[in-house]
C-alpha cells in the first residue's frame, strides 16, 4: 500500500469495492443481532470508510498506538456500524465481534466510545453531534503545536511544514444543525488548519426528514467557503474519487478541507434507499434476508472494466 | 483556636486582600515556565478571566476561541486526547452552562484531562447582575461522574488548586471570583485535592464552608466564641472526591452543623455535607447559601447582604441548628 500515491489501480479499486460490500453485509447481520441501531447512514457510507481504512489515513492495525498515527474522529457516532465493520474487515479485531454490538459489555457501544485505546483505534466519544469535530480541530491544533518552536504564534499555518499527523473528521449533513459545527468551522478556517480534513455525509437525510425540509443546509459549498475552507465534492460510492479528494485535501496547505460525499442513504439495499425512516432502524429478519440477498448480488457483480 | 497554618493576620481589619482569579493567573504563568504540555483557551474572555499574560508569554500554547463556548471545550478535549494539559477559562455561567454536554461527554465520559477554570462564581460579580452570577455551577458539575470539582478560598490556595489539578490525571473544574477578597492561607497551608481541614477547632457545631465566603465563616467563628457557642470551621474546598471523613469526625464531635457557600443551596456544597451527613453520620443542618433566587445588580458586598451570606446569618443559623440537636 503506497500512502501518498492518490491513484488507485483497477486491480485495488475492485478489491476495495468487494470490501464496501462486505462491510455493508457485516452492517447488516450486525444490526439483525443487535435489534437496534443506524441503518441508512451507516451503509451510505461504506466506501468512505474503506477508502479512508484501506487508502487514505496513515494508521495500520500495527501502527495504532503510535502517538504520530493519523487521527480518523467519527462524529456523527450513530453509524459507528460501519466504523466496527471496516476496522474488523481491516484486521484490527476478529470479525466474531461484531455481533456484540451495543450488547452489555461490549466494546462495540452504541455510540462510538474511546475507551478502548490503543487496541481499538477510535479517538472519540461520539452521540451528541457537533461534538467530535470540536474535538478535531483540538487534535489538529495539537498536531500544529507539535511541529511549532516557542514564542511562535500558532495562527498561522506553515505551508512547508507537514503535520505530524493528520486529522480526518467524518459528520453527517443533518449534523450541520448544530451550531457548535459552525463554531468549529470557524475556529479551524481562523487558523487556516490544514491540519484538518472533514467527510461530510451528504445523504439528505435525518431523522425527521429530508434535511432540506428540516433545516436547509443550502448553498452547502458556499458556505464552507465563507468559512475559509477548501470544498471538494464527491460521489461518495466513487472510492477512486474519494481517495482522489483525500489526496487533494492533504496537499492543500492554505486552509481546512471538506470533502462533501454525496451518497445515497441505505445504498445497496433498495427497499431503504433514499428513505428518511431508516436513518435510526435495523432490519427484522425478513428484511436482513431480503437485504443480504441483495448485497451478495451486488458484490457479485463487482469486476473489473 | 486558629489553625496554625493559616495567616494569622486575616481577622485583622486590614486583611490583605487578593483576587482569587489572580492567584489562577500566577499559577498558569508557573504551569507554562513548568510544563510544556500546558496550554490555554479562553471564549473572548482573556483579561478577566487572567490568562492574559500567558497568552502573551506563551502565544504557541493559546486558543483564543471567540464566544463559542462549546466549540471551546470539545477543542480542549481534543488537545487533551493529543496529550496537552488544557485549562479553558470562561465565567462559570457560561463553561459549564452552556457547554454542559461538552463537559459531560467530550470531557467526563471521555476521561480527557481537561482543567475547567470557573471565573466570575458567586454573587459578588456584582453589577453585571443575575445573567453573570454563577450560583449553579457546582450543583451541575458535581453530579458527572469522574469530575473533580474545587472551590479554592483565596487567591494562594486558587494558586494551588491550578497547581494540583495540572498535576491530576483527569478532569476538574475549579471556580473563582472577581473581587479582592482577604487572603487566609499561606503558602504553607497544606492543600490536596480531597482532603478538608480545620481551620478553627470547636466543640458544639460545624459550620462547613469553601470559597471566598470561609472568612465570614471564621469571623463568625469568634462571634459566636464571645456568645458561648464553639464552633469549628472546616475548609471543604474539594466538593468532590467529598471528604467524609473529615466531616464524621467533626459531627461525632459537634453533632450539627452548617453549610455555607456563594452558592444555590440546592446541589453545592449544602447538597454534597446533607448527602454526607444522611449516609454517615445524621444529624440536623441548616444551608447558608444563595436562597434558590438569582441575583441582580448590586455591589458585592449589597447582593452578600441581601441574600444572607453574611457572618450575622451564619450567627444565627449555627444557634439555631444547635438548638435543634
Amino acid at each position: 500500500m503506497v500512502y501518498n500515491d492518490s491513484m488507485l489501480s483497477e486491480k485495488r479499486l475492485v478489491e476495495l469495492e468487494k470490501t464496501a460490500y462486505q462491510i455493508r453485509q457485516d452492517i447488516i447481520e450486525m444490526l439483525l443481532a443487535a435489534g437496534s441501531g443506524h441503518s441508512a447512514g451507516s451503509l451510505g457510507m461504506a466506501e468512505v470508510f474503506t477508502a479512508l481504512y484501506y487508502e487514505i489515513a496513515k494508521i495500520t492495525p500495527e501502527t495504532r498506538g503510535a502517538p504520530e498515527r493519523d487521527r480518523v474522529v467519527l462524529s456523527n457516532a450513530h453509524i459507528c456500524p460501519v466504523l466496527y465493520a471496516t476496522l474488523a474487515n481491516r484486521g484490527y479485531f476478529p470479525r466474531e465481534e461484531l455481533k456484540t454490538l451495543r450488547k452489555l459489555g461490549s466494546r462495540l457501544q452504541g455510540h462510538s466510545s474511546n475507551h478502548f485505546l490503543p487496541d481499538l483505534p477510535i479517538e472519540t466519544c461520539g452521540g451528541p453531534l457537533g461534538q467530535g469535530i470540536s474535538q478535531a480541530v483540538g487534535l489538529a491544533l495539537a498536531a500544529r503545536m507539535n511541529n511549532r518552536k516557542s514564542d511562535s504564534d500558532i495562527r498561522h499555518s506553515t505551508l512547508d511544514i507537514q503535520p505530524t499527523f493528520h486529522t480526518w473528521c467524518l459528520m453527517s449533513d443533518g449534523e450541520l444543525d448544530e451550531g457548535q459545527s459552525w463554531e468549529a468551522f470557524a475556529l479551524a478556517g481562523k487558523f487556516n488548519l490544514r491540519e484538518l480534513t472533514v467527510f461530510i455525509d451528504r445523504n439528505n437525510i435525518q431523522i425527521d426528514g429530508f434535511t432540506e425540509n428540516v433545516l436547509p443546509l443550502e448553498p452547502l459549498a458556499d458556505k464552507f467557503r465563507a468559512f475559509n475552507w477548501s470544498v471538494i465534492e464527491v460521489d461518495g460510492h466513487n472510492l477512486r474519487e474519494i481517495v482522489e479528494a483525500a489526496g487533494q485535501a492533504r496537499a492543500i496547505a492554505e486552509n481546512p478541507s471538506v470533502i462533501i460525499c454525496h451518497t445515497i442513504p441505505g445504498k445497496g439495499v433498495e427497499f431503504m434507499e433514499n428513505r428518511f425512516e431508516w436513518h435510526g432502524k435495523p432490519p427484522n429478519k425478513q428484511e436482513a434476508e431480503i437485504a443480504l440477498k441483495e448485497l451478495r448480488t451486488l458484490a457479485g457483480q463487482i469486476r473489473s472494466e | 483556636m486558629l489553625a496554625d497554618f493559616l495567616d494569622h493576620n486575616l481577622f485583622s481589619p486590614d486583611v490583605q486582600k487578593l483576587a482569587t482569579r489572580d492567584g489562577f493567573g500566577q499559577a498558569l504563568l508557573e504551569l507554562g515556565e513548568k510544563n510544556p504540555e500546558v496550554v490555554a483557551l479562553t471564549a473572548d474572555l482573556a483579561e478577566s478571566t487572567r490568562v492574559l499574560d500567558f497568552a502573551k508569554k506563551f502565544p504557541e500554547r493559546f486558543v483564543e476561541c471567540g464566544v463559542a463556548e462549546q466549540n471551546m471545550l470539545g477543542v480542549a478535549a481534543g488537545l487533551a486526547l493529543a496529550g496537552k494539559i488544557p485549562f479553558v477559562a470562561s465565567y462559570a455561567t457560561f463553561s459549564p452552562g452552556r457547554n454542559w454536554d461538552q463537559l459531560r461527554v467530550s470531557v467526563c465520559y471521555s476521561k480527557a484531562n481537561v482543567k475547567l477554570a470557573g471565573a466570575h462564581s458567586g454573587v459578588s460579580v456584582g453589577p453585571d447582575g443575575a445573567t453573570h452570577q454563577a450560583l449553579e455551577d457546582l450543583a451541575i458539575t458535581r453530579v458527572l461522574p469522574g469530575l473533580v470539582v474545587l472551590a479554592p478560598c483565596d487567591a494562594e490556595e486558587t494558586r494551588k488548586c491550578a497547581l494540583a489539578a495540572a498535576a491530576y490525571q483527569g478532569p476538574v473544574y475549579f471556580r473563582f471570583s472577581r473581587e479582592k477578597t482577604p487572603l487566609m492561607t499561606t503558602p504553607e497551608t497544606p492543600f490536596e485535592i480531597g482532603k478538608a481541614y480545620t481551620c478553627y477547632e470547636g466543640q458544639d457545631v460545624t459550620i462547613a464552608a469553601c470559597g471566598p465566603l470561609l472568612h465570614a465563616a471564621l469571623l463568625a467563628a469568634r462571634e459566636l466564641e464571645k456568645q458561648g457557642v464553639s464552633a469549628e470551621v472546616i475548609n471543604f474546598h474539594t466538593l468532590k472526591p467529598f471528604d467524609h471523613a473529615a466531616l464524621e469526625a467533626s459531627i461525632k464531635k459537634t453533632g450539627c452543623c452548617v453549610t455555607l457557600e456563594e452558592h444555590q443551596t440546592t446541589g453545592g456544597l449544602a447538597g454534597a455535607v446533607a448527602e454526607s451527613l444522611a449516609t454517615h453520620t445524621p444529624a440536623p443542618c441548616s444551608f447558608v447559601g444563595m436562597p434558590d433566587s438569582f441575583g441582580e445588580s448590586g455591589t458585592a458586598q449589597e447582593l452578600l447582604e441581601k441574600y444572607g451570606m453574611t457572618v450575622e446569618k451564619i450567627v444565627e443559623a449555627a444557634k439555631k441548628v444547635v438548638g435543634r440537636k
